[in-house]
């Protein structure tokens, strides 16, 4: 019964999406409040129905209704109810339901909570939401239903990938999600601003807002994959510059970009049609990474649905959406008067190159992801970048902007000069010279790449301090006071920062330290690795709820208290697949990885890796996405709060 | 100027459609070899694995049909493919591998960690005969007759729809093959 409700209430989702993706622009158009009033109940009920086909599949998935095809293709009974719950979006068909979900409930949000915003400027927002909705939809019911039934229906389920079968990746898909869904708001409300022609204070405040909420999630999924990718993966790697994952950090970089050019917008009225172009792009970066995973057009690890009829789907969406806009966009733009003067010298000047960098990455990451695709329609030869290409290229270009980064926040907006401004960070570079000289020394004036990054990291992580550290100084007078009045978004913004350096500072260690052995060993066997000696206890069988494992355990001394660490490869009979599960002894300085492989009569195989620091890389980007967290709970930014705050109602930047 | 400056996103963008457009008609999988059948162009790779005498060469293929597998230890679909690998190689198939653009240490790494399925692996760290086989990426599969000549190219990790339905049958038919 629940699928034939679920099919049900994502035809009536798509009607009603057809709604709303006509009678509010047309009402904007006529300035008719019945027609735009209609868009906004569309919009509520729509979501409300896709809430509904979302919670049946998600029950047919838990309940392991196996007369689902869906859920007998990816649902097993042995399988612990959790992962049950998270193998709905496991699989093609679930995951654009929940992307539509997300949507569906974000365009809910638009009407229920933008009463604030000009009429015709929600109807209009709404209206293109509408037919994002509308083509997902369609996209859903028509080449991917995922109500079909299956008869006769099986016993039993086919399983979900086990490797997909990790807290981690529970969250890992909703994350990404919400972050390429939430720029869909961005987009929205740029298309909405081409087609009104004018771009005022309430447009900035609510589009900010938006990005940051996208940015946070999409930085959370990708610190989560990344960290997937080393525990479960057992590739001892944290990133792999594979297709999938390029298609998650492109619109990540432009997200970014778009996230510093929309407070130039908010604060000073300049930079309009930038901000709107990279809103315009960073929502097509989603979908390309979409795209990417689903169509085969390039070989990963990830693609889990290789169908060129959905490829071309999807493409024929992205054509729509992107060119539609772009060329409203190249029509309607140069109406849109550029806002404030300012000088290069100041934090708008900082902002633009930040987004020149940013931009000129997501076209190297963009470049290195499709040269193959490229390369093979105009030489007709099939080439392939692997990670050299990136290290050559992404590395000296995201250098200098990591420079950048510490001095944009401490230079004035509108004019300033260098001199001014350099003395203001003249602590953290001291802190970066000396870390930059005492790392020369130690390693033997070899390391210098290393040395540079270490003292990146601290330069980074002094000048994100250096933002409270000047403000606080300043009202030492009253310090309790200076600290609780602190706004959030300050806060948010040296977290942001200072998360970035942590990451610098991780990639740095493990690049230039990282140590591996392959050994092999029998029972009893020690190895000594990376001032540590390992002992390999036992070799055992064991049994979890749906798989069979061959699990070694090693005792550990040196360097501390000893301790024991398993590694184990588990066979999963009903997905007939092998995974590794790592052994990992994680501690801030530094992880231990082991990993076992093939066994053979002269033993076992172990792989070791010693990563230094590592664990600062995900930590890094958490602390990213907290500042960003933060930040989006900065009062200013609360939805609706700031822009009824009579001040700030007037047009800003407009014609 | 300005209008123009306000047009290069659109006209980009067309670009990219159009190349993606014609990209996702071809079967990014199912691409001809120059090679198909046409003998190997001589090549001696020096061994990977430290216990081997000699590598992998252009005299080892023929005689009976085979897979040629190149793969890298830096590759992820490569991990993806090796169970396949291993189970072809307990069913009989003779494969040898060549360890493309890889240090010997890695790619040995990676054999001794998860299971060596090949008979005959050469190590190619340039990547010169990676050009001449005309390999476009790892992982990559060529199946050769019995008279070492190639017959077909897969590109992309071996699934297990790729062996029974394409890889698997050709091979029986080379072996039928006088």
């Amino acid at each position: 019964m629940s699928a034939e409700v679920g099919q049900f209430a994502l035809i009536l989702a798509l009607l009603l999406a057809l709604v709303q993706s006509t009678a509010p622009l047309w009402g904007a158009w006529r300035g008719d409040g019945t027609l735009m009033a209609l868009g906004r109940a569309a919009a509520r009920l729509q979501a409300g129905f896709v809430i509904l086909a979302f919670g049946c599949l998600a029950y047919a998935f838990v309940t392991c209704d196996f007369s689902v095809a869906l859920v007998a293709n990816h649902a097993h009974t042995a399988q612990p109810t959790p992962y049950r719950f998270a193998a709905t979006w496991g699989n093609h068909e679930g995951s654009l339901l929940l992307w539509v979900l997300i949507l569906v409930i974000f365009g809910g949000a638009v009407a229920t909570f933008g009463g604030a915003l000009r009429e015709t400027l929600q109807a209009r927002v709404l209206g293109i939401q509408g037919i994002i909705g509308a083509a997902f939809l369609s996209f859903l019911l028509f080449t991917s239903n995922p109500f079909l039934r299956l008869s006769p229906a099986p016993l039993e389920g086919r399983e979900l990938n086990p490797l997909l079968q990790d807290p981690g990746l529970v969250m890992h898909p909703p994350m990404l999600y919400l972050g390429y869904v939430g720029f869909s708001m961005a987009f929205c409300f740029a298309v909405a601003a081409l087609i009104e022609g004018r771009v005022d204070a309430a447009w900035a405040r609510w589009v900010r807002p938006w990005v940051l909420a996208a940015w946070v999630p999409l930085t959370l999924g990708i610190t989560l994959g990344s960290a997937w990718a080393y525990y479960e993966l057992g590739w001892g790697g944290w990133w792999f510059w594979d297709p999938v994952e390029n298609a998650s950090l492109m619109p990540w970089i432009l997200g970014t970009a778009l996230l510093h050019s929309a407070l130039v917008l908010e604060r000073r009225g300049a930079l309009v049609s930038w901000t709107i172009l990279l809103a315009i792009l960073t929502f097509s970066l989603s979908l390309v990474g979409t795209f990417l995973v689903r169509s085969g057009i390039l070989t990963s690890v990830h693609a889990f649905a290789v169908d060129p009829e959905r490829g071309v789907y999807i493409l024929a969406i992205i054509g729509a959406t992107t060119g539609l806009s772009l060329a409203l966009y190249a029509w309607r733009a140069q109406a849109l008067r550029p806002g404030a003067f300012f000088t290069p010298v100041s934090r708008e000047g900082g902002i633009i190159l930040n987004n020149l960098f940013l931009s000129v990455l997501c076209a190297v990451v963009f470049w290195g992801t499709f040269q193959p695709v490229f390369i093979e329609l105009m030489a007709g030869d099939k080439i392939s970048v692997g990670p050299p290409f990136y290290a050559r290229t992404f590395v000296p270009i995201a250098a200098p902007l990591l420079v950048l980064v510490v001095l944009g926040p401490m230079v004035n907006w509108k004019r300033d000069s260098l001199r001014q401004a350099l003395r203001r960070v003249r602590v953290p570079l001291a802190l970066a010279a000396v870390v930059l000289l005492v790392s020369l020394v130690l390693g033997g004036f070899k390391g210098v790449i290393a040395a540079g990054g270490l003292a990146l990291a601290a330069w980074l992580v002094a000048g994100a301090g250096a933002i409270l550290g000047r403000r606080w100084w300043a009202g030492r007078a009253y310090l309790g006071r200076a600290i609780r009045t602190t706004p959030r978004a300050i806060v948010g913004l040296t977290l942001a920062h200072a998360g970035l350096g942590l990451l610098v500072l991780g990639i740095t260690a493990v690049t230039a330290w990282e140590t591996d052995k392959v050994v092999s060993m029998r029972p009893g066997d020690t190895v000594a690795f990376a001032g540590r000696t390992l002992t390999l206890a036992a070799l055992e069988n064991v049994n979890g709820p749906n798989y069979e494992a061959r699990r070694a355990r090693f005792t550990v001394t040196g360097q501390g208290a000893p301790f024991t660490l398993s590694s184990e490869r588990r066979f999963f009979p009903s997905a007939q697949t092998q995974t590794t599960e790592a052994g990992i002894h994680v501690r801030p300085l530094g992880n231990l990885y082991v990993s076992v492989g093939e066994e053979s009569p002269a033993g076992v195989v172990v792989r070791l890796w010693d990563h230094p620091l590592i664990v600062w890389i995900w930590l890094g980007g958490f602390t990213m996405a907290l500042g960003g967290a933060v930040s989006l709970s900065d009062r200013r930014l609360r939805l609706g709060a700031a822009v009824k705050a009579p001040a700030l109602a007037q047009p800003m930047a407009a014609e | 100027m300005k209008r123009v400056l306000f047009l290069a996103p659109i006209a980009l963008f067309v670009v990219v459609l159009v190349v993606f457009f014609v990209g996702l008609r071809r079967d990014p999988s199912a691409l001809p070899s120059a090679l198909i059948d046409k003998p190997v162009p001589a090549f001696i790779l020096p061994p990977l694995r430290p216990e081997d005498s000699r590598g992998f060469a252009a005299t080892d293929l023929g005689g009976e049909p085979m897979l040629v597998n190149v793969y890298a230890s830096w590759c992820g679909p490569c991990k993806l493919e090796h169970p396949m690998l291993m189970r072809l190689k307990r069913e009989g198939v003779i494969i040898h591998g060549v360890d493309w653009k890889d240090t010997r240490e890695a790619g040995y790494g990676f054999l001794a960690e998860r299971g060596d399925p090949f008979v005959r692996v050469g190590s190619d760290q340039s990547g010169r005969t990676g050009i001449d086989l005309g390999v476009a990426g790892a992982p990559e599969t060529f199946v050769i007759d019995k008279a070492g000549k190639v017959r077909y190219r897969h590109i992309g990790a071996i699934s297990i729809e790729d062996w029974e339905q394409k890889i698997g049958p050709l091979l029986q038919r080379l072996r039928a093959e006088s």
